[in-house]
């Protein structure tokens, strides 16, 4: 291991971070506008040109405001959630690939942090610790609202999680690998998403759960819980509880860009290794749409619902998706994996419908 | 000293202080969040011993599930969360020579072991997850540890599902 | 060094990402203002005065969800390798794995019909 291999390590590391917190600031305002537009509003347009400074002036104001350190709060776990709350975030990023070998300056450069054998795994491992920074900040703060807003997101995170891995499980066949680059090479052919379709639509609703974001974002339910867990933190250390939430969107839409559709590949990726950046980035801006439009347009659901939602629909419709995946692999019949699971996520909503129905009824 | 010798102490040192400090902190919820930290020092020497593998499920299961189960279980058992008793009691010196018992049992079998003093031989070529996958599910290999554990694995859910029942019907 | 180099990758990747929080927050702290009063530090409450302690008793629904997401979660973890290794394996060990996935897949429905998945 020589010294200028850890140096582009070192160099690897800081633009791809410095690349997320670009894209954490931007996402902001990205999601201001897009709201604003889908509410027919306008959005922040007076900081530079169209508004597009207005990120710089928000980090500006953050800087100056003071800070508020409730009096009964546990002072050093109060401190250290913020920063445990953003490392997953960024840490989630480092076994995707953002494109193949490019040769930067005669040296052969990988672009991405690390390609471990196990990607998946880590990706799983490093989303699972994420409930950390939610449950210390909400007893730091010794605060009810804070403390019921980081119960309420632990057991919200636990319930999907299940549907996250089996769905984790559903790729890994398909691809016959944990290796990231590997699934990116085994979507070749055709993307994972027209390939299992039901499955890219649970994950990315369990992916929501995971980010606590509408319409799943009950730990911090305005109306209820007045903030949630950061009910009590202002100032840099909210923006860190914020930057977290939207670094932790971009990390997430790169996964699922990686996982169903196709990841860095595109036309002309292998003759021109370098183009693998961009369409990753043209992914992302679209999952990112995605995820500011499903906001836009539904409401939060309740939380029995919530928890009904991932224990008895998404992690059975998962769990059957395994079975689709490994029946259509051991036939060698790739056609019926995509036509079993529209089947199967054509029960699962029966059943969504068939439950809501009930309760109307009984009311 | 190398660098990886380095590594070692510091992460053994994080485990052992912070083991330490689950045992004599006076909150149990302070108990809790330092076993965490122990858990993922753990899983930092497994990822240094060359078991990726282990070391994510080390962080999934410990860490992410049953640190999370401890956790819940101290918001819902202790009413006073704040538990100012004494973390040591009378029975401080009989658990003292129990465990100093069992350490010096365990270092005389390890000693005695032949592969203490033999460095870790090199690892097989190929992916070692896939071996692990096709180990698990070969007769001859670990076929019948794989599906005791999720006899196992249901029989702690019904009796999970049991005792709960039984609580909540009180 | 060998394959652990890529742990080492994000060892490196860790440590550079856990430079920026702290960085931002001792920022903060240095340029923010701070003149802290009583009521500046009391709790929020929307302007209520707190009542009791936050470390209340809760619902015991929150233990019992952990506990059956402890057992499908170690059981994903086993089905990660099998996942991996189905294709070079044979019928026999494809339908092991369907098995164990049965068996759990019993207990699920068990908890269900119990009532356990209520949130009630």
């Amino acid at each position: 291991m020589d010294s200028a291999l850890i140096w582009e390590m070192v160099i690897k590391s800081l633009v791809l971070i410095l690349a997320l917190l670009t894209g954490f600031a931007y996402l902001t305002y990205y999601e201001r506008r897009g709201l604003a537009r889908i509410q027919s509003r306008v959005g922040p347009n007076r900081a530079g040109p169209a508004g597009l400074l207005q990120p710089i002036a928000d980090a500006v104001k953050l800087i100056f405001k003071e800070e508020f350190t409730p009096g009964q709060a546990y002072k050093v776990i109060f401190i250290l959630a913020p920063i445990i709350t953003v490392i997953p975030a960024i840490l989630i990023t480092a076994t995707v690939p953002w494109g193949g070998t490019v040769t930067i300056g005669g040296r052969e450069v990988m672009l991405g942090i690390a390609d471990i054998n196990i990607g998946v795994l880590y990706i799983m491992s490093v989303a699972s610790i994420a409930v950390y920074g939610v449950v210390l900040a909400g007893w730091a703060s010794n605060n009810k609202y804070a403390m019921m807003g980081g119960l309420r997101s632990t057991a919200q995170m636990i319930s999907y999680e299940l549907a996250l891995g089996l769905s984790f499980v559903g790729v890994i066949l398909l691809a016959n690998s944990m290796r990231m680059t590997e699934i990116v090479e085994a979507q070749r052919g055709l993307w994972f998403a027209f390939l299992q379709p039901v499955g890219a639509v649970v994950f990315f609703f369990a992916t929501l759960a995971e980010l606590n974001r509408g319409p799943f974002d009950m730990p911090e339910a305005e109306q209820e819980l007045s903030a949630g867990y950061n009910v009590e933190y202002s100032g840099m250390k909210f923006a860190l509880f914020f930057m977290a939430e939207y670094t932790k969107m971009v990390s997430i839409s790169a996964i699922i860009a990686t996982l169903f559709w196709g990841g860095y590949r595109g036309p002309f990726i292998d003759t021109m290794p370098g183009l693998g950046p961009l369409y990753m980035f043209i992914k992302i801006f679209f999952i990112l749409f995605m995820m500011i439009w499903v906001r836009a347009s539904w409401p939060r659901i309740r939380y029995d619902r919530l928890m009904d939602l991932g224990w008895k629909i998404l992690l059975p419709l998962s769990l059957s998706l395994v079975f689709i995946n490994a029946t259509g692999i051991l036939l060698n019949q790739m056609w019926l994996i995509p036509l079993l699971s529209i089947g199967a996520g054509f029960l699962a909503i029966q059943a969504i419908n068939l439950s809501l129905r009930r309760k109307e009824n009984a009311r | 000293m190398t660098t990886m010798q380095v590594l070692f102490l510091f992460f053994a040192a994080i485990i052992l202080g912070s083991a330490i400090k689950v045992v004599t902190t006076k909150k149990m919820i302070h108990a809790a969040f330092w076993l965490v930290v122990a858990l993922f020092g753990i899983a930092a020497l497994y990822a240094m011993l060359n078991a990726g593998f282990l070391a994510m499920v080390q962080i999934v299961v410990y860490v992410g599930a049953i640190a999370i189960l401890f956790i819940f279980a101290v918001m819902l058992t202790r009413k006073e969360l704040l538990d100012k008793g004494a973390a040591l009691n009378n029975n401080k010196t009989i658990a003292a020579l129990i465990s100093l018992v069992f350490f010096g049992g365990l270092l005389l079998l390890l000693t005695n072991w032949s592969g203490f003093t033999k460095m870790a031989p090199d690892l097989p070529e190929g992916d070692m997850v896939a071996k692990l996958g096709e180990a698990l599910v070969t007769p001859n290999a670990y076929l019948l540890p794989f599906e005791v554990a999720s006899v196992l694995l249901l029989a702690a859910l019904i009796g999970a599902v049991y005792v709960a029942n039984e609580a909540r019907s009180e | 060094m060998g394959s652990q180099t890529p742990w080492v990758y994000v060892g490196i990747f860790v440590l550079v990402g856990l430079f920026i929080p702290i960085a931002a927050i001792a920022i903060a702290t240095f340029l923010g203002p701070k003149k802290p009063n009583a009521i500046k530090q009391s709790t929020y409450e929307c302007g209520i005065e707190t009542v009791g302690d936050s470390w209340i008793q809760f619902k015991a629904q929150y233990y019992i969800f952990a506990l059956v997401f402890l057992i499908f979660d170690v059981e994903t973890v086993f089905l990660f390798p099998w996942a991996v290794s189905l294709n070079s394996l044979g019928i026999f060990a494809v339908f092991e794995g369907i098995i164990f996935i049965l068996i759990l897949l019993a207990g699920l429905i068990y908890a269900w019909k119990k009532g356990m998945l209520e949130w009630a």
